[in-house]
């Protein structure tokens, strides 16, 4: 076990490597003038020969890279002309539009985005397993069909069309909730929820509709196994099939699907969070590269990257320890 | 007089438009043992299902009446049967691994079952599981009890499953092919466990099998089944002894027997002055890196000749497919020479290798995976002429319908898809695409496993008759030992992947030497009853020694 | 995405079901009353696209002209007269501030959505396809290359990926095609992750081991024994990918960093719609609800090709089960 998991931990570090290799690749290396680009249309020549100089884009592409790493892993420092600025550890760069260092503007906009995610998430567990649990113990009849629909209809629905009638319905129709606004937990927790209200449902009622599609059809799997017929055969009621020994069997995938979810939403809701006007980092990341700023725009790419990976380590775990059968296999 | 146990009248079965089941009727009384015996599709597992009314929500349709220790299954409503099963009477399943959840510990699930008809607290159960798994022979039950399922070997998932099936005391065990997953040494020691219970309890006993053998051990009735209907019904001795009914004088003369010499064939004729066809000589084949390296072949050397039958037996695990698998290069060894004709092929690249590809061939063991399932048949067979340069279409087709007919089967059949024939039918159509190659040697591995006892002997038959006609080698893997003596000149005992024995059929099978092949013998069932008892007799000396 | 998620996901049991032809899968579909439905929408939506300058004028409009006078500059530019200014020239009325023809602008928007969504499934499918089959059939070297590669497909978050390159790209390169390619570009792990798995376990089966026997080469195995397997695990993906295209162009574009004006789109026309929805709802509702027809078409659509390709997968998940498929299951369960 232990050692699947450091194999697991490996293999997530390479690809992690390897991500900010291609990332390099794709924005310092492949367009044209990057110095240009990054400090944006308005920058002076002599602005733009100093984005040159802190960047090193004069040294051959591996160097450059290198310094780039070299930043995430030790932190690296910047000239700004009148003096130094230090870049601490995990350092994605300077913006050079707004003159603020990547990863502060990252940490100020996490907090928002958890906000939106946490609730969401917590939303959407409870409604998709609930709905998949009952969906497969009223299976064939009714109940089921009409689920099977509003499941369907819930996949094919693009989170900003939901949130776009929602809003028109509670807020300018009905009038019940103010329009969304984001307002920090730490100044006001009762508004902070009511801001938020929108938002966590248009999320949770699309990613819900996934999870009771998966809980749905890890449960009848399970039901058409052998040792549910055992079960049966031993007089053990349809409840206690379908709570103790179906559930069982969807809890390994569920776990493995929210670990990944949760990870990648992290990495920046950003459909939500433009519809919505919530300042995380997903609307960041829009905005950023509307006005085309290059270090945010990579820097946010590789934190997005970051947590998928993260996510996709961490889900791959809990499955195997949800379903120890899988290491053993 | 008493009400009997189980008492059958006119059940009848459908599935859709397919009848499974057609007017069976038969009782059994309390204590009583019945065998239903039945190839596949003759009804046998449907019936015994319908004993505890599982059929009910599956789309089945099921009349006539069942009553079973005084509860009356059709017309019992959701509550009463659930009363019924596990605790008066209790079912035991074929595959033990599938048939557990395998998610809970062991124990847990004996005490869930417990719970379900008794109102006891979760500890008292625990207690309960612990007990009847000590009871089934399962050593160190109080911690085996927490173990999942797949800790458990084949034979101890099966004990637990007994177990299960005993912790309500139930009047009734359904037992459906309770041995077949298993090997024939665990086989025995099942059956004995069943024999004993009985006799403790006095519980009655349904057992399904399509083994006659099996029945022959366990049961004192035995009730024989063909398309869903009850052939002859006696006391075993009676019914194995002298049948009444054609259908079962053929079913036992399918059977093949441990204890009976090969028929038909003058003594072995290992032809020793061409040299042998094939050599192998220390054979090794590992699999995996660092410490979950197993070696599955170890050390393993024999030599096949022209014309000859070289049978391997072996229980599960003993490295018997895999030695296949490498005598005929589909696996490459990991160190040992494979002599062929004056060459080592045992470490050719594939490139080098291509001229002995079609003279070395194989005859699967599952006739549904053995054939690509989206190709006619024809195509399939017709491959080894294509690979080996014909392009003559008319030519392919004529040669393709000349060998389907040489193996039994319709050559107009030709285009026809794998599915529309029985398991049979395309183990011929197996044979009948390695023939096309013209081989000078085949192994087959287990050819006849997954099919019936009669069409079981008429695949063997037609082997032995290709192989005369053509004096090829043949390499015969099988893990039952009666098959395996009535096709082959020689045979080698395997066990963790070594050779144990190896010698002329007729001296390993008459007087074994290895501890193993007799413990083996021994356990293979025995078609007399009587015969039976005095093997269960040898098996408990063996056992002590 | 984790391994054993995608391949429930895609329902992808050993590839080795019986065999299903062209005219069984097409019985079977048809049994599907929702998928027929389904079918019928879809092909309607792609004969609108097709069609789309041929539909505009016979509307007698084009998607591009505008009609100051049909709005009322007044009040901000709302469209004059009741839904958004239905009539009978302007059959879905017109939009608000320019008085552009809506219908015309739909059927074009439409034009670009599939021919989006199109083009990235089939890339998707191609490098997928290519990329799983060479990891299972190659050397031990190459698929531990490639499957690291696909590791690395799978950590790039789709939707910030886009939007990144769409970033840095010239906006002198097409947009449409663009989009497609990130899309394609992007999201293929998926696919390659599931041909990879099922190449593997059909590499397996005792036919192919036959097949080697026969003294065929790898590729003639792998394009008569493997391919035809492979089929109809690619195809139920490609036909759960494609309304998944759709959902990620129209959202690149509702963020406007997608298809850019005055080249209609349904993202884009929300967007757009967004500022609009109390004076003018009709202008958000049509792309809204064309989008969500759309999706919710090709989804079932491709739910119902999966349980015609493969009913015991489906019967598992009980989408749409036929009547002609219960049969076949009970006749199953007998034999």
């Amino acid at each position: 076990m232990t050692g699947f998991l450091l194999r697991r931990l490996g293999g997530a570090v390479f690809v992690l490597l390897s991500l900010t290799v291609v990332l390099y690749a794709v924005f310092y290396v492949a367009p044209g003038d990057v110095a240009q680009i990054a400090c944006g249309p308005r920058c002076s020549p002599a602005q733009v020969a100093q984005v040159t100089a802190q960047l090193r884009l004069d040294d051959p592409v591996y160097t450059q890279y290198l310094h780039f790493l070299q930043g995430i892993v030790a932190g690296r420092d910047f000239s700004t002309g009148t003096g130094v600025e230090h870049c601490s550890a995990p350092c994605l760069g300077v913006s050079y539009q707004s003159d603020q260092q990547v990863m502060r503007l990252i940490l100020t906009k996490l907090p928002v985005t958890g906000s939106l995610v946490i609730g969401a998430f917590a939303l959407w567990i409870l409604l998709g397993v609930g709905t998949g649990v009952l969906s497969a113990w009223r299976r064939g009849r009714i109940t089921e069909r009409l689920l099977t629909w509003l499941t369907l209809a819930g996949t094919a629905t693009p989170v900003f069309v939901i949130g776009l009638l929602l809003i028109i319905i509670f807020c300018s129709t009905l009038q019940w909730l103010p329009s969304p606004t984001y307002v920090p937990f730490t100044e006001n927790p009762e508004q902070w929820a009511w801001g938020l209200l929108l938002p966590w449902v248009s999320l949770a009622l699309i990613e819900s509709a996934k999870y009771a599609r998966l809980t749905r059809s890890s449960m009848l799997e399970t039901l058409a196994e052998d040792h549910v017929r055992t079960f049966r055969a031993y007089g053990v009621s349809e409840r206690g099939i379908i709570g103790r020994h179906a559930l069982r069997g969807a809890l390994a995938p569920v776990i493995a699907l929210s670990a990944l979810d949760f990870g990648t939403m992290f990495g920046g809701a950003v459909l939500t969070e433009s519809l919505f006007g919530i300042p995380g980092i997903g609307r960041e990341l829009v905005h950023a590269v509307k006005v085309v700023d290059l270090p945010v725009v990579v820097g946010m790419v590789l934190v997005t990257g970051f947590f998928v990976v993260l996510a996709n380590a961490v889900a791959d775990m809990l499955y195997a320890l949800a379903d120890r059968r899988v290491v053993l296999s | 007089m008493t009400t009997p146990l189980v008492q059958v009248e006119d059940l009848t079965i459908d599935f859709g438009t397919v009848r499974a089941v057609d007017r069976l009727s038969f009782t059994l009384e309390a204590g009583a043992a019945l065998g239903v015996v039945g190839e596949s599709g003759s009804g046998k597992s449907a019936s015994a299902s319908a004993l505890l009314g599982l059929h009910r929500g599956t789309g089945a349709r099921v009349t006539g009446t069942v009553r079973v220790a005084g509860t009356d299954v059709g017309a019992a409503d959701d509550a009463e049967l659930r009363r019924l099963r596990g605790a008066k009477a209790a079912m035991v399943f074929q595959d033990p691994l599938s048939s557990l959840d395998p998610y809970y510990t062991v124990g847990d699930q004996i005490a869930e079952v417990y719970r379900v008809h008794n109102s006891v607290s979760r500890r008292a159960a625990r207690a309960r599981a612990v007990e009847v798994l000590d009871r089934v022979g399962i050593p160190d039950a109080a911690r085996r009890a927490r173990s999942r399922p797949h800790e458990f070997s084949g034979g101890m998932r099966q004990r637990a499953l007994i177990a299960m099936a005993l912790a309500c005391e139930p009047r009734l065990i359904v037992a459906d092919e309770p041995t077949t997953a298993l090997d024939v040494t665990v086989q025995a020691q099942i059956l004995d466990l069943l024999h004993d219970l009985r006799r403790e309890t006095g519980m009655g006993l349904l057992l399904v099998t399509h083994d006659v053998g099996v029945a022959a051990e366990s049961v004192d009735d035995v009730l024989v089944m063909q398309h869903g209907r009850a052939v002859e019904r006696g006391p075993v001795a009676e019914v194995l002894g002298a049948p009444r009914q054609p259908y079962t004088r053929e079913l036992l003369a399918s059977v093949p027997r441990v204890d009976e010499k090969r028929a038909g064939v003058p003594g072995p004729r290992t032809a020793t002055e061409a040299g042998p066809l094939i050599e192998a000589v220390g054979l090794r084949r590992e699999f995996g890196r660092g410490a979950g390296r197993v070696t599955a072949v170890d050390g393993v050397s024999l030599t096949v000749h022209a014309g000859e039958t070289l049978g391997i037996v072996g229980e599960s695990g003993s490295g018997k497919t895999t030695l296949g698998r490498m005598l005929v290069r589909l696996i490459d060894p990991t160190a040992g020479r494979l002599r062929y004709g004056g060459t080592d092929i045992g470490s050719l690249p594939e490139r080098e290798l291509r001229p002995f590809r079609r003279e070395l061939q194989m005859v699967f063991q599952d006739p549904v995976a053995s054939l690509n399932p989206r190709r006619s048949i024809g195509e399939s067979v017709a491959d080894p002429l294509r690979a080996a340069g014909e392009t003559d279409e008319a030519r392919i087709r004529d040669r393709v319908r000349e060998l389907l007919e040489r193996v039994g089967l319709d050559a107009g059949r030709y285009e026809r898809h794998p599915h529309e024939f029985s398991g049979g039918q395309r183990q011929r159509i197996g044979i009948a695409r390695v023939l096309a190659a013209e081989p000078k040697l085949i192994v087959c591995d287990e050819p006849v496993s997954a099919l019936d006892v009669t069409t079981q002997a008429q695949v063997i038959s037609l082997l032995a008759e290709l192989q005369r006609e053509l004096g090829i080698g043949l390499v015969f893997i099988a893990h039952d030992l009666a098959v395996v003596r009535q096709v082959s000149d020689r045979v080698a005992v395997m066990r963790q992947g070594r050779i144990v024995e190896q010698g002329v059929a007729d001296d390993v099978y008459g007087s074994p030497r290895d501890p193993y092949t007799r413990q083996l013998l021994a356990a293979v069932p025995a078609l007399d009853p009587v015969r039976a008892a005095a093997r269960r007799a040898a098996r408990r000396e063996l056992a002590a020694a | 995405m984790s391994e054993a998620l995608l391949v429930q996901e895609a329902g992808a049991a050993p590839a080795a079901a019986p065999a299903s032809g062209a005219r069984q899968f097409w019985r079977r579909l048809r049994a599907q009353r929702a998928a027929t439905v389904a079918a019928a929408v879809v092909l309607l939506l792609f004969l609108a696209a097709l069609a789309a300058p041929l539909l505009a004028a016979l509307a007698g409009q084009d998607p591009d002209t505008y009609h100051p006078g049909l709005v009322d500059s007044a009040a901000g530019g709302v469209p004059v007269g009741s839904f958004g200014g239905i009539s009978a020239d302007h059959w879905f009325g017109v939009e608000p501030q320019t008085g552009r023809d809506l219908f015309a602008r739909v059927v074009y928007g439409a034009r670009v959505s599939l021919g989006v969504a199109v083009v990235a499934t089939v890339l998707q499918v191609t490098i997928g396809v290519t990329v799983g089959l060479a990891a299972a059939l190659g050397s031990r070297l190459l698929d531990q290359v490639l499957s690291r590669i696909t590791d690395i497909n799978v950590a790039l978050p789709l939707m910030v990926i886009a939007l990144g390159l769409l970033a840095i790209v010239p906006s002198s390169f097409p947009r449409p095609v663009l989009i497609a390619l990130v899309i394609g570009g992007i999201n293929w792990a998926g696919t390659s992750k599931i041909v990879r798995a099922q190449a593997l376990a059909l590499k397996s089966l005792d036919f192919v081991s036959a097949a080697r026997l026969s003294g065929r080469g790898r590729w003639s195995i792998a394009r008569r024994e493997l391919l035809p397997s492979l089929a109809a695990p690619v195809i139920t993906y490609a036909a759960l990918l494609f309304p998944v295209n759709i959902t990620v162009e129209a959202a690149l574009s509702f963020l406007g960093v997608g298809i850019k004006p005055p080249t209609p789109s349904w993202g884009q026309m929300l967007t757009e719609a967004d500022t609009w929805y109390q004076s003018a709802p009709t202008y958000l509702l049509l792309p809204a609800g064309l989008l969500f027809v759309t999706v919710l078409a090709l989804t079932v659509l491709g739910e119902g090709v999966r349980t015609a390709l493969d009913p015991r997968a489906a019967s598992r998940l009980r989408i749409g089960t036929g009547r002609e498929e219960r049969q076949e299951r009970t006749k199953e369960r007998a034999s």
